[in-house]
């Protein structure tokens, strides 16, 4: 009697460590996780019968590190962004990944496939405007700078990156020289510069969610803004267009920190994730551009015109060097604190 | 006036056992003492002693390239910093970095050398990704193939000064200073120092908002301690209602309050004392107000339980003397309610020192304090031995603080009116 | 009221006395609305004098006090200091200087500090005020003490910087509440003579509170009674003691033995009054009302005396002995007297040729000039 209580007791608890098939998979919340789970975590329960228990995060590394460190990882597969990656990858923190199962590289856009981590999403750091405010329509970063031409204030997001990158467009560099700039103490110094030309008109953000609040609200007359965000509020009948010219683009990777538990079903939602019908109808959730070369094809047109990836919003667009970031981003964002809290 | 004290007896006979007695007592209470402290003590070593002091190993450790380039570094020690170093480092160095390669020692170095000099990231990711070299090639010529820097004596300079077990790297440039190439320490360029203009304005906002509670507290805890209890208690609540809800939620509330579209300038201008709504959030006068807001309690509750203490005879004997009622307040009861005034300050000082959610998120970038770059460096840079210096620094400002404080204030006040 | 009269002795033509300084006239004082602390108080107060205020705890003492001090407004009446009425007068202006229970000397400030405090606020040369300092210091013996701070000194030391600082500014009137109430036994009877003392050295008038009688007997010029709000007497510590003007007054001060009865007749000052048990004394008439009423006859146990052959029948009554207290110096029996089991006799042992041991019933003479006819208490 006594013995059997005691193996079902066993038996009770090693279920609940082992044969539980949940995985847990962590975004940056907002819109996008919505879409995520529209488009891939409730289709992929439905498949496979495995749980997925989402998580929010900020993408702060430190949290990964401290997992990792301490053998104590609870999360199985985590959105990163590229420099993220970069660095997680060379410090250990992320799981090599095995693409024999999630699918054939050659499906994917060649930036997505990396060591650590599979692209699942291109977005993008756009400028954009209250058309309703804005009698001309503002064409590019010059513009942005023209504080005669559009008066009011503007928003930029809180630190170096983007913001940098920004100030030499609207000083006249081309995108594809803007890293080699960037580089040198000169090109530096040239960003700064122009930045302080229009310090006193700049109102930082710091969360995506607020540019389109604060440009609905008529706060600001323009702002950098994550492109998604710009799409959620037109929906809600907000009258904000994109300029896509000179906007930067990059992508959002899948990764599964060393040492998950459930590293099968983790590959498992991953390979899911990846497939072209989920991507595409993510990308109809939130107009983020997909990473498998056949999602496009299966999408709607009118869909499809919205995202970073559609040719026509490419010109002028370009990737951000992730390299760079990683090499440098310490170093600049000390800079840009120190620029900004004058 | 009093009576001779009791002697022992003096005999001999009788003091050995005596005093061995008087001993055995006073262990066995020392023993007691020291049982019923010992679970506070295992805790603040846990909880204070044992972070703090990590905390300060972490701001000078530098193991990165100490513990992954060991041989490399001994040779180095031998070389004059004149040319190049002999082969025997450049082999040192190939091996030590190819064996690194794919572990988390490789970022490690990496990332260690970057601050140092930003690009020798790429240099050493670069180098370790082609390593091993070719059966054959001398280590120098291969090396220098894989990257011409290798060829610069600056960058070997650097891995010696990374290589050392500790660092002032961090702690110094807590304090806007870096090691020049040199070797000597300089202040960093007016463009990139940052940290002491932060330290001072922490310092400065935390004063003002200490001043700020104490100008608000004060007749607030009088009327408390001059009010009737049940009105007291009433009031008291209003006081504590704060603590009952989370910073973000009063910070969230202050945001909905102060916005261009909020309460005060909707009212502000109704009652025509502006046109335009003026700016409250995302600059210091938003902050000052929730952080006010937020530390009241702090200051009200040790200047009432003062005020509470203070006998209202005090001021009848002042005035009885001769002195008006105002003047008596000044003269005798502000100065009785010091040792209130001075630990109410002391706290919100110390607190608002740490300050950090509240400035982060109604304030703009020139509002942030020194906290705020510590949780930067801790979450997003994950720089760890810079998020550690910035919290020595911080940490020796409050204790040169809290000195100066028992030095001229805390002590005097303090025991003068005990 | 009859106390009233006795307690007052109170005429318009007494404002213009001018060896009263300060008197209350008609003063009622009430906190609630509903019952009044204070009933129309008449009380003159001589120049020069020591007059306490005695009475059992909650009687109204505090409160007179207050209202003269100015902290406490009275309800109505009017009182004058100096033949100024001050009811209006701010207590910083009445220049009255004050002794606290807890002496409230200011903690944050050393002695000499609280010595100067008075004179600074009145804007005194700095020389002058030196000497005040200096001469009142020297008055309470506590030269060298300038540095201590309060909390340094011990509470008799206290208790007389508190003194030298409410007599450093010269005032007129000097106001005490239970200033030695804090002091153990030795200390606060060397420190009622002192204050005595330093009273006659000075010549200034003060007000003392107190609900010690002995304290009050000590030290008084005069004692103003007060019960319930009312004064019942005020006299000199003699009078008191030998003529209570009522049972309160006689059982408040001193011992006192208290036999229950009623009047028979009264005649010459002499009342004639029947005990419970159907022995006749006759006693001095005191405030007892007149035949047939209710009343007690008290004396004080040192007036009791063992009968002589030639007692006569009325002032003479059977005594059983329960205890014998031998107190050295003298000795005290109870004794069952009449149904009271608490009656006591105090006698010198000298005065004594045998003494009655317990159990024994002798005869005791209660003599007629000793003995006191009063109304029994309201609430008896
Ligand atoms: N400030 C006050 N408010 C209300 N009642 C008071 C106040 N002060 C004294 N009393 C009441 O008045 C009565 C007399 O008090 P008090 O004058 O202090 O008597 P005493 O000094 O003779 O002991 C007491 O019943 C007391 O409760
Ligand atoms: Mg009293």
């Amino acid at each position: 009697m006594k013995t059997r209580l005691l193996v079902t007791l066993i038996a009770a608890i090693a279920g609940m460590s082992f044969a539980h098939a949940d995985v847990t998979v962590i975004s940056f919340g907002g819109a996008a996780q919505a879409g995520q789970k529209k488009a891939y975590y409730d289709p992929f329960s439905a498949e496979s019968g495995i749980k997925v228990i989402p998580g929010e995060y900020n993408g702060e590394m430190a949290r990964i590190t401290a997992m990792v460190q301490a053998g104590n990882v609870t999360w199985d597969v985590v959105e990163v962004e590229s420099p993220e990656l970069v660095r997680g990858c060379e410090e250990g923190l992320f799981e090599k990944l095995d693409y024999s199962k999630i699918g054939n590289k050659a499906d994917f856009v060649p930036e997505a496939v990396t060591d650590c981590g599979i692209g699942t999403f291109v977005w993008s750091t756009a400028l954009a405007y209250n058309a309703d405010t804005l009698k001309e329509a503002p064409t590019s970063w010059a513009d942005f700078w023209n504080v005669e031409k559009f008066p009011g204030k503007r928003g930029l997001r809180k630190g170096a990156k983007y913001t940098l990158e920004f100030a030499l467009l609207a000083d006249g560099v081309a995108p594809k020289d803007i890293y080699k700039v960037l580089e040198t103490p000169e090109g530096v110094a040239r960003a700064f510069a122009k930045l302080d030309q229009i310090k006193p008109h700049i109102v930082w953000w710091e969360a995506g969610a607020q540019p389109p609040q604060l440009l609905a609200s008529g706060d600001l007359v323009m702002s950098s803004v994550y492109n998604g965000r710009i799409a959620a509020a037109r929906k809600e009948g907000r009258n904000l267009e994109i300029v896509w010219n000179g906007s930067i683009y990059d992508f959002d990777y899948w990764a599964i920190p060393k040492g998950s538990p459930n590293l099968a079903d983790a590959y498992k939602y991953i390979e899911f994730a990846s497939r072209p019908a989920p991507q595409a109808q993510f990308s109809a959730e939130v107009p983020y551009g997909p990473t498998n070369n056949a999602a496009v094809g299966t999408m709607d047109p009118a869909v499809a015109a919205t995202l970073p990836t559609s040719p026509a919003n490419l010109v002028g667009a370009f990737a951000t060097d992730t390299e760079f970031w990683v090499e440098y981003g310490e170093d600049l964002e000390q800079r840009f604190n120190a620029w900004a809290s004058r | 006036m009093t009576a001779a004290s009791d002697t022992l007896d003096p005999s001999p006979a009788r003091a050995v056992p005596l005093k061995r007695q008087l001993r055995r007592a006073e262990r066995r209470k020392n023993l007691l003492f020291m049982a019923l402290i010992l679970p506070l003590a295992v805790f603040v070593l846990a909880s204070f002693v044992l972070p703090i002091g990590s905390l300060l190993q972490r701001s000078i450790a530098n193991p990165e390239v100490h513990d992954n380039l060991p041989e490399t570094l001994e040779l180095l020690d031998d070389w004059s910093g004149e040319g190049l170093p002999d082969e025997a480092a450049f082999v040192a160095l190939a091996r030590e970095l190819g064996a690194a390669r794919g572990t988390p020692a490789i970022a490690d170095i990496a990332k260690r050398l970057n601050r140092e000099q930003p690009g020798l990231r790429s240099l050493v990711m670069r180098s370790a990704r082609a390593l091993p070299l070719a059966e054959g090639t001398p280590a120098q010529d291969g090396l220098i193939g894989i990257d011409e820097r290798w060829r610069d004596p600056v960058i070997w300079e650097t891995i010696k000064r990374a290589g050392s077990p500790t660092t002032g790297f961090y702690l110094l440039g807590a304090i806007d200073r870096t090691i020049a190439d040199g070797g000597e320490i300089v202040k960093l360029p007016k463009e990139e120092a940052i940290y002491l203009d932060v330290l001072v304005r922490t310092f400065e906002m935390s004063v003002i908002v200490t001043v700020a509670c104490l100008l608000l507290g004060f007749p607030l805890a009088y009327l408390m301690a001059t009010l009737p209890v049940r009105h007291a208690n009433t009031l008291m609540i209003l006081v504590l209602l704060p603590f009952w809800t989370s910073v973000l939620v009063r910070v969230a509330a202050w945001i909905v309050i102060l916005q261009n579209e909020g309460l005060v300038n909707k009212l502000l201008m109704w009652l025509g004392a502006t046109d335009a709504p003026i700016r409250l959030l995302f600059n210091r006068t938003g902050v000052y107000i929730a952080m006010v807001h937020i530390l009241l309690p702090f200051m009200v509750l040790p200047l009432y339980s003062v005020m509470k203490g203070i006998s209202p005879v005090y001021m009848r004997a002042a005035v009885s003397l001769g002195c008006p009622p105002f003047s008596s307040f000044w003269k005798i009861y502000f100065p009785l309610t010091m040792p209130g005034i001075a630990a109410g300050s002391l706290l919100v000082f110390i607190v608002c020192m740490g300050f950090y959610i509240t400035p982060a998120l109604l304030g703009g970038p020139g509002d942030q304090m020194i906290s705020y770059f510590i949780a930067f460096y801790t979450n997003q840079a994950v720089n760890w031995g810079m998020a550690a210096a910035l919290s020595a620094v911080l940490l020796a400002a409050t204790l040169v603080l809290y000195a100066l404080y028992t030095r001229y204030l805390g002590g005097n006040a303090v025991n003068k009116i005990r | 009221m009859p106390t009233q009269a006795l307690a007052g002795g109170h005429t318009a033509a007494a404002h213009e006395n001018a060896d009263v300084l300060v008197s209350f006239s008609h003063v009622q004082k009430t906190y609630d609305g509903d019952t009044l602390i204070v009933k129309d108080l008449n009380l003159d107060i001589r120049r020069g004098e020591f007059l306490t205020l005695l009475g059992p705890s909650g009687s109204g003492k505090t409160t007179c006090l207050m209202m003269l001090a100015g902290f406490e407004t009275p309800t109505s009446g009017e009182i004058r200091l100096a033949g100024q009425v001050i009811n209006k007068l701010p207590p910083y202006k009445r220049n009255i200087g004050m002794v606290f229970q807890n002496y409230a000397l200011f903690p944050h400030m050393t002695v000499l500090e609280n010595l100067r405090f008075p004179l600074a606020v009145r804007k005194h040369p700095a020389a002058e005020i030196d000497a005040k300092v200096k001469r009142a210091l020297g008055m309470v013996q506590l030269g060298g003490f300038e540095n201590r701070y309060p909390q340094q000194l011990s509470g008799g030391q206290q208790q007389r910087i508190a003194l030298a600082r409410a007599l450093v500014f010269d005032p007129q009137l000097v106001l005490m509440d239970e200033p030695l109430g804090a002091l153990d036994k030795q200390l606060r009877e060397h420190m009622q003579l002192e204050i005595k003392h330093i009273h006659q050295s000075l010549g200034v008038t003060f007000v003392f509170v107190t609900h010690d009688q002995g304290e009050a007997l000590t030290m008084s010029d005069r004692i103003a009674v007060f019960n319930h709000g009312v004064i019942q007497q005020i006299d000199t510590p003699a009078t008191l003691y030998e003529h209570p003007a009522n049972a309160f007054v006689a059982n408040f001060i001193g011992e006192n033995n208290a036999l229950a009865g009623h009047v028979m007749a009264t005649a010459n000052d002499i009342s004639t009054v029947s005990l419970g048990d159907g022995n006749v004394l006759a006693a001095r008439t005191g405030d007892a009302g007149g035949p047939g009423s209710p009343v007690i006859v008290s004396i004080r146990p040192e007036r009791v005396r063992l009968a002589k052959p030639d007692t006569p029948p009325h002032s003479r009554l059977a005594a059983r002995v329960i205890e014998q207290i031998y107190l050295g110096d003298h000795i005290r029996l109870r004794m069952q007297v009449s149904g009271c089991e608490n009656f006591t006799m105090k006698t010198p042992i000298s005065k004594l040729d045998r003494c009655p041991n317990a159990g024994e019933t002798v005869d005791i003479e209660l003599s007629p000039e000793h003995l006191l006819a009063l109304a029994p208490p309201p609430s008896a």
